[in-house]
């Protein structure tokens, strides 16, 4: 598919031809776009814009964000109380509209996070959520049996321990400080960001454990 | 959709996001940056989808539903030539 595809001179949507044919919904969106652009209600390069900065935001900004918590004890009492200008401090500026919430996990408590209404989630640190986090399974379950859901991940949380699932809304994002894994002192701050998963930053994992020197 | 209820297995597979899934997202996004709609406008389109169809649609393209709303509705386009181009970005690329 694709090479055979004949574009014509008309090849506004460079890198289309991977999607093989576009539903209806596709069509208008397309449709929407360049009718906007012609009507001079954006620019010609918005779209490419911002989608290039939206594919520079990847969970190894979030992880940086809980490595330097994790060596820097100040830093984390920062991040939990005022989340926005603790990550000011690593460089990152604040998204307008959305704050965003810091829970820390802890021995006695795990923190889960959904959007049981749609899709919220800290985009601006970790990029666009994965699609079980949209999917209704995971948005009506997670409320009902975080432990289940996390066991299907994998994770698996002491009977002990109190599990508390946040719901992220438009206005206010929630992001996971996992806990540090044992047997980590004096480990590197760039080697602890290695260790920092996506699904620790949402609740359904945990972090990597430190591969063992032998 | 918190607490509907569902035995339904997560499927964790992860993907790339399409062409015209990462335009929807970043259409939205100057969108927004240009004040034209807001995240709580966007929603509200979504939410005006019926039951049915927003089961039906896929993410992205329940996002495309609810901007075209939205563009509508503030009569920046209209209906009759987003059907128009739609269907010519169909002959340009199936």
């Amino acid at each position: 598919m694709g090479a055979d595809h004949d574009h014509g001179g008309d090849h506004r949507h460079p890198g289309l031809a991977e999607d093989l044919s576009l539903s209806d919904p596709a069509r208008r969106l397309l449709a929407m776009e360049e009718l906007l652009v012609e009507k001079g209600v954006i620019d010609a390069n918005d779209v490419r814009r911002v989608m290039d900065v939206i594919a520079a935001r990847a969970p190894v900004d979030g992880a940086r964000v809980v490595a330097r918590a994790w060596i820097d004890p100040a830093f984390k009492l920062r991040l939990l109380e005022d989340p926005r200008a603790a990550l000011a401090e690593l460089g990152y500026p604040a998204v307008s509209g959305a704050m965003l919430a810091v829970v820390e996990n802890t021995e006695a408590v795990h923190h889960l996070v959904v959007c049981t209404l749609c899709s919220c989630y800290p985009t601006s640190l970790l990029g666009p959520p994965p699609d079980w986090y949209k999917s209704f399974a995971y948005r009506s379950r997670a409320v009902v049996d975080p432990r289940g859901v996390m066991r299907e991940f994998g994770l698996e949380v002491g009977e002990a321990v109190e599990v508390r699932v946040v719901d992220s809304a438009a206005d206010l994002r929630y992001m996971v400080l996992p806990r540090r894994p044992e047997g980590t002192e004096g480990m590197a701050e760039e080697d602890l960001v290695a260790l920092v998963t996506r699904d620790s930053l949402v609740g359904v994992g945990a972090p990597n454990q430190p591969a063992v020197n032998s | 959709m918190g607490g509907v209820p569902s035995e339904d297995p997560i499927d964790r597979s992860e993907r790339q996001l399409m062409e015209w899934e990462r335009r929807t997202g970043a259409l939205v996004d100057v969108l927004r940056e240009k004040q034209v709609i807001n995240t709580d406008e966007l929603r509200r389109g979504i939410e005006a989808i019926p039951p049915d169809e927003y089961r039906r649609l896929g993410y992205y393209e329940r996002w495309s539903s609810s901007l075209e709303i939205l563009l509508v509705e503030k009569g920046l386009l209209t209906t009759r030539e987003i059907d128009g181009r739609a269907a010519a970005v169909g002959e340009r690329w199936g």
